[in-house]
């Protein structure tokens, strides 16, 4: 059982099951987001998690004390998924049957006193943090480890484990893209949210049905491409980045084969059966065609199409290529992800000389 | 005097007057006096929708992270006394710190608290985005949520070089080598040989993006005084200029989002 839960924790293996269980989950909200499936994940997941931590090898990773926060993560990123879909469930409901959203109702509607309505809820916050926090160190010491030796590095050398999503993307990407390029296009792209999305509905109020494709989209790159990767990042890589199940002891002599190859070498070498070509754009130009039919045709295409029209109709122009061109960048991980399990891929473009890797 | 209550004493002196202008909050007068009059409790408004009031909706997660943001300022300074950036005195400052103080748990506090503060503020995001929150006419006030949000992970990671570990330089290693990888900006990135004149290197290690953040080629003692200063002092003064924009805004913007 050990064995098939490392092997299925695999990111070639877990992220399509992750993916797959992430539509399930969105797909079947009005299921997921019931109080009946809650208390029963609950009640499932309880003793899952105390069998996982029977294990020692589980249990030193998950207590190692700077992957703490990681847990608090996901236990509340679990809870308030599950949350949001069922407050979503409620009021998706009530708007089928031609009601308010809850949140519209008459009496919810009504104004309060801030004293004491709002400001004693904030001080039981407030208390409850604090004395989360005051426990949390008591029970769990900062960790201080040798002193800073410039000369020998430890390995694995993590980031901080909320920069571990872009460091698991260097398995895919050079650091120009998964260190500076992409989380300039997360940033860009968060703050470009209220500016694309003209849908006026939904404001104030949980509702998935009525803003269906900007739940989709944003979940998909925050609890899959976001939370998945810190979470396989954090707990599932151990020296040289190298993959270990959760079961799975850190040995530093586990070594694995690395087969990736650059397109251009699969094309001029494996396929055409002749030398690599001396000029290096001529070398690249099957990468770099494929690079601008994915950055400037593909978003054409999709404008011509039905999808494309519908959308454009909505929001416009400039909104529409600002909304694909982000999407694109951020298909662009899962998309160089399939391409590496499927075929060893490791550049689409590789010009090293350059600096310029994709 | 007879058959009043010692809160009533105490309500009737002189010095409770002088501090709180108003009388008990139990009438409607006095609960929009309370929160009026006080500079902490004026950043809400004296009434609000009461959907706006519910933990379901807010979560709370905005306020918390407000509020381990201030309870970071504080056991910050606290360790401010003790600690000095440089490579000399830097981790032993901090082993000083484990053991002269037996009980003490400020480091923790800031450590954990900083960590805390990660998670409600992606939290606070995704509840901002699930209500639709973020939709006109808020929308600025989301663009200023967002670099708020990138801060606190500058925040976080400037602090996580200070106790000068193995763990600290490490980690700031692998995260500030992904600045020389900076397009045009960083010597191992793309583009960068284009600005290249003859012989002349424009962009190189020691002018790029990374020697900027480090202030040297590797993490050393000048990275450590760098992170030390964006740390305690340069992000939390933006960060707080930001917070008063936030804030401000929210109310101007309508208080806490509801269905129109």
């Amino acid at each position: 059982m050990k064995e098939i839960i490392n092997w299925l924790a695999e990111p070639i293996r877990s992220f399509p099951i992750f993916t797959v269980l992430f539509y399930l989950m969105v797909k079947n909200y009005r299921v997921v987001g019931t109080k009946k499936f809650g208390i029963g994940a609950l009640l499932v997941s309880i003793p899952v998690v105390a069998w996982f931590a029977a294990d020692k090898n589980f249990l030193a990773i998950i207590l190692w004390p700077d992957n703490i926060p990681i847990n608090i993560l996901v236990i509340l990123i679990s809870f308030f998924t599950w949350f949001t879909l069922y407050k979503c469930a409620e009021n998706d409901k009530r708007i089928e049957a031609g009601e308010v959203p809850i949140e519209a109702l008459p009496e919810n509607r009504e104004k309060v006193w801030c004293w004491p309505n709002l400001v004693y809820t904030e001080l039981f916050a407030i208390i409850a943090c604090t004395i989360f926090l005051i426990v949390w160190a008591i029970i769990f010491k900062a960790p201080l480890e040798e002193p800073a030796n410039p000369t020998w590095a430890p390995n694995p050398a993590k980031a901080p484990w909320y920069f571990l999503g872009l460091q698991e993307m260097l398995v895919y990407f050079d650091p120009w893209m998964a260190g500076v390029v992409l989380p300039g296009i997360i940033v860009v792209g968060l703050i470009a949210i209220p500016y694309i999305d003209t849908n006026p509905k939904g404001n104030g109020y949980f509702t998935f049905a009525e803003r269906k494709m900007a739940i989709w989209s944003f979940l998909y790159g925050w609890l899959v491409l976001w939370i998945y990767l810190i979470i396989v990042g954090t707990f599932l890589r151990g020296p040289n980045w190298t993959f270990y199940g959760p079961f799975e002891f850190w040995d530093f002599h586990k070594v694995e084969a690395m087969y990736n190859i650059n397109l251009s070498e699969y094309i001029w070498i494996k396929i055409l059966n002749v030398p690599m070509p001396g000029n290096l754009v001529v070398r690249e130009i099957f990468g770099i065609i494929l690079t601008v039919l994915y950055v400037a045709v593909l978003p054409v295409l999709i404008a011509r199409g039905k999808f494309g029209q519908k959308l454009i109709e909505k929001m416009g122009q400039i909104r529409f290529y600002i909304f694909i061109f982000l999407v694109l960048g951020m298909t662009s991980l899962p998309i160089k992800m399939v391409l590496r399990w499927a075929i060893d891929l490791k550049y689409i473009i590789a010009l090293p000389e350059w600096e310029l890797n994709l | 005097m007879a058959g009043k209550g010692l809160v009533q004493k105490v309500r009737d002196t002189q010095v409770w007057k002088s501090i709180f202008r108003h009388g008990p909050p139990d009438n409607a007068r006095n609960r929009a006096a309370v929160v009026a009059g006080n500079v902490f409790l004026h950043l809400h408004p004296i009434k609000l929708k009461k959907s706006g009031v519910q933990l379901g909706y807010t979560w709370c997660m905005g306020g918390l992270t407000f509020f381990i943001f201030l309870a970071l300022t504080v056991t910050g300074v606290l360790l401010m006394f003790y600690y000095r950036p440089t490579a000399e005195y830097a981790y032993n400052d901090i082993i000083a710190l484990k053991e002269h103080v037996p009980l003490g748990i400020m480091r923790e506090i800031h450590r954990w608290g900083a960590h805390a503060m990660v998670i409600t503020v992606w939290l606070h995001m995704f509840r901002v985005f699930m209500t639709g929150s973020y939709k006109p006419p808020r929308e600025f006030n989301w663009g200023v949520g967002v670099i708020l949000l990138v801060l606190t992970l500058l925040l976080s990671f400037t602090g996580y070089l200070l106790p000068w570990d193995q763990l600290a330089i490490w980690a700031i290693t692998v995260g500030s080598n992904m600045a020389k990888a900076t397009p045009f900006m960083g010597h191992g990135g793309p583009g960068a040989m284009l600005a290249q004149i003859g012989d002349f290197v424009m962009v190189s290690d020691k002018n790029d993006v990374r020697f900027q953040l480090l202030a040297g080629r590797f993490v050393g003692e000048p990275a450590l005084l760098r992170f030390y200063i964006l740390h305690c002092v340069f992000i939390p003064l933006v960060v707080g200029v930001l917070i008063a924009v936030h804030f401000w805004r929210v109310r101007k913007d309508g208080g806490i989002s509801a269905p129109l």
